[in-house]
């Protein structure tokens, strides 16, 4: 088990959001969460990278054996855990590619490996942003300055290209995307998906899951998986909304976390 | 759980690494000022009459003057009768080789790292040292002299070329200046001068270390660079004093005459004692650098301003010439209690001339960073340009970012551009970097140094690598 959450609490602003989410997850899978506006669900992705904006208030959260909560958000990315963020932030005047090569050499110490020089590190850059159809030129600028909303989730699939982490999370990486962009991206994480890899999806619509295809869905509602399944799932949700979700005796009755 | 503010709150806990002080005899006034101080003062560096005169009008102006009350800055009042106007180290400065600096200096210099050695050729760089009020030692003076390049401590300028200190002191800022203007025209002690013939590059960077090193003195050293027409010079100053609890005051001018087709490049490495995180003690720092740009003539002042618990500066441009340049590049970063409120005014009499102005303030702690700047364009200015850009970082949550743009256009034609933002480096930014791997302290100094990039860039490349260490040492602890 890669990952395993236990009956997790989130605060954000002295409002819980989170009510005791569980939730296992294997390397190699898939795992897609979804749910309506206000469920939790980039509060669950924040949480798990450790934004220090939400308190977990009880629960716990193992990952590859250790304690994932005890740890600082730069000691969880250095450990692989990923979130490619729904707003990726911009930084002025630092260079896309010298800051991707900044965390990833930090990773790297991390974990007792060789740092990259930069000829090294360029070979990999470009090998990668061919995988997500990335112009060079983009490296070159500065982090997400300037960058439309398709290139700055781009951006982010990238980074966990070059950072090849254990778990990925991703938080609304379909929203603000055109088809055409999302298709590109979605390429990409297609790309990355790996026996020795979990990935988490976070989404609002099923849209995405046509492209990635999940091995499961949760429903994520008021802080807790009420639901979780295949990905028919996420077609049914589509098709029936997310009320239909709450309604008791749905289709899938397999309770979240039950799983092993 | 900690936010980003609490951990901003712990970074407020630098060293400052310079606070030492040096043990040396010294020739010290009294504290005091009147005209026998000056007289004195005067005497004891032989100086002409004329200088005598010009420090003695300069007094009774000033005797006259109120200090400005326009500047956003708070602090308790200068009791100037407190103040020793003159400290020397004993030791008779004159001197013709390194190897005569006394030994205790020259170690203050060696813990600087400032090279007063033989590595200096090597660097490039040709250094005259002011300690407290005197010009210990000009490095590289007669290399420099072959090239007919005058590079000398003021005292001596006055001594040996009396007839360029007297045409050019005071030409850009006159002895009615301002309050800290007109003091430091009555007091000056030392400072250094060069002067670049004609058409001459000059082929190494000069520049001067300033320290303050006595109790109770102030350093009122004067600079006065002339770059005759077509030459060239970049000018490096930097700064240090010991840690101290009482406030020291410091009042400099530096003037610059650019002649036709001639360019200066000056460049400040501020780090003046800052006081500690209480806001006890620090340097004053009250001072008036000026430039004048003849026909095609460019002045570029680039400043990185990291230390003193007060910065009152404004380096400024008079452009005269027709199609003459004005560039004014700042970084300015109060953290704790201190204080800045700094900028500049470029000044478009003749026509076509142009002006380019960044200033990129940092805050930190509760430290309180103003930009002002004034851009006036004359009624004969035809085509003049101003591009003005003023940006703002906040770290933390008790700083303060303030901006006063001026603006005086008596010209239809000028095209002035003014540009403004402030950000915070927030959670998320702090955050998008940890989450990729990288510490909150180096995220920190990553997103600092892309802020000052514009700024950085315009520095001599040595300077700009030790400005970014500066500058990371002064915001040490901000974020934790």
């Amino acid at each position: 088990m890669l990952l395993s959450i236990r009956d997790l609490r989130v605060k954000a602003e002295d409002k819980e959001i989170l009510k005791g989410l569980s939730l296992d997850v294997n390397a190699g899978e898939v795992h897609a969460i979804m749910g309506p506006n206000g469920s939790g669900k980039s509060t669950l992705a924040r949480a798990l990278a450790g934004h220090p904006g939400y308190e977990v208030t009880g629960g716990t959260v193992t990952y590859a054996g250790k304690d994932l909560l005890a740890m600082a958000p730069e000691e969880r990315a250095c450990e692989g855990v990923f979130m490619a963020f729904q707003y990726p932030v911009e930084i002025h005047g630092i260079n896309n590619s010298y800051f991707l090569k900044a965390a990833l050499n930090a990773v790297k110490k991390y974990r007792g490996q060789q740092e990259l020089d930069a000829v090294e590190f360029m070979q990999l850059v470009k090998s990668k942003a061919r995988l997500l159809d990335m112009d060079q030129a983009m490296l070159g600028r500065s982090v997400n300055e300037g960058f439309s909303g398709g290139e700055k989730k781009r951006n982010e699939i990238f980074q966990m290209a070059v950072l090849e982490p254990k778990l990925a999370i991703l938080d609304e990486t379909d929203s603000g995307l055109d088809i055409d962009a999302l298709k590109v991206v979605s390429n990409g994480v297609n790309n990355l998906r790996h026996p020795d890899r979990a990935i988490i999806v976070v989404t609002h619509y099923q849209r995405l899951l046509n492209y990635i295809v999940p091995d499961f869905v949760h429903v994520l509602t008021e802080g807790r998986i009420v639901r979780s399944g295949g990905k028919e799932l996420a077609f049914e949700l589509e098709e029936r909304g997310y009320s239909w979700a709450l309604e008791p005796g749905g289709s899938m009755n397999e309770p979240a976390g039950a799983r092993t | 759980m900690p936010t980003a503010n609490d951990t901003i709150e712990q970074l407020a806990q630098r060293e400052y690494k310079y606070g030492f002080e040096t043990t040396l005899e010294t020739d010290t006034f009294e504290p005091g000022l009147n005209e026998d101080v000056i007289r004195r003062l005067s005497a004891i560096k032989g100086e002409p009459e004329w200088l005598l005169e010009f420090r003695l009008k300069a007094y009774r102006t000033w005797l006259e003057m109120r200090e400005p009350r326009w500047h956003n800055l708070k602090f308790d009042p200068i009791d100037y009768q407190a103040i020793s106007y003159y400290s020397a180290p004993k030791k008779k400065p004159e001197l013709k080789s390194m190897d005569e600096v006394d030994p205790e200096v020259r170690k203050t210099f060696e813990k600087l790292g400032i090279p007063l050695n033989e590595q200096m050729l090597l660097a490039g760089v040709a250094v005259d040292a002011v300690f407290d009020s005197v010009s210990v030692a000009t490095t590289f003076r007669e290399k420099l002299m072959e090239l007919g390049i005058i590079f000398c401590s003021f005292s001596e300028a006055v001594r040996e070329h009396p007839e360029l200190v007297k045409k050019y002191l005071g030409s850009v800022v006159p002895y009615t200046d301002n309050f800290y203007a007109t003091l430091n025209s009555a007091v000056f002690s030392d400072g250094s001068f060069v002067y670049i013939p004609r058409g001459v590059r000059c082929p190494m960077e000069l520049s001067t270390y300033f320290r303050i090193n006595a109790k109770n003195t102030g350093q009122f050293e004067r600079t006065l660079i002339v770059a005759d027409e077509g030459s060239h010079v970049s000018y490096l100053e930097g700064c240090t004093a010991p840690m101290r609890d009482e406030h020291q005051l410091h009042a400099a001018v530096v003037e610059l005459v650019a002649l036709d087709h001639a360019t200066i490049k000056y460049s400040t490495i501020q780090n003046w004692y800052p006081g500690d995180k209480n806001g006890k003690g620090g340097i004053y720092n009250f001072v008036t650098k000026r430039g004048k740009a003849f026909t095609r003539a460019k002045i570029t002042w680039t400043q990185v301003e990291t230390g003193s618990a007060i910065t009152w500066k404004y380096p400024s441009c008079i452009l005269q010439g027709d199609h003459s340049i004005g560039e004014f590049y700042s970084v300015a970063t109060t953290n704790n209690y201190q204080q800045a409120d700094t900028g500049t005014k470029m000044i478009h009499l003749g026509k076509n001339t142009r002006s380019t102005i960044v200033s990129k303030g940092i805050s930190a702690g509760r430290g309180q960073n103003t930009y002002r700047g004034a851009v006036k364009i004359g009624k004969n200015a035809h085509g003049a340009r101003n591009y003005s850009q003023c940006d703002s970082l906040l770290i933390g949550d008790k700083c303060g970012a303030h901006t006063f743009p001026y603006l005086e256009i008596k010209n239809t034609s000028a095209k002035v551009e003014h540009e403004a933002s402030t950000s915070k480096i927030g959670e998320d930014q702090i955050f998008y970097c940890r989450q990729r791997g990288i510490a909150t302290e180096d995220a920190v100094n990553m997103i600092v140094s892309g802020f000052c990039k514009e700024v950085f860039r315009e520095l001599p490349m040595e300077f700009a690598v030790e400005a970014q260490k500066l500058l990371s040492i002064s915001l040490e602890g901000s974020v934790g």
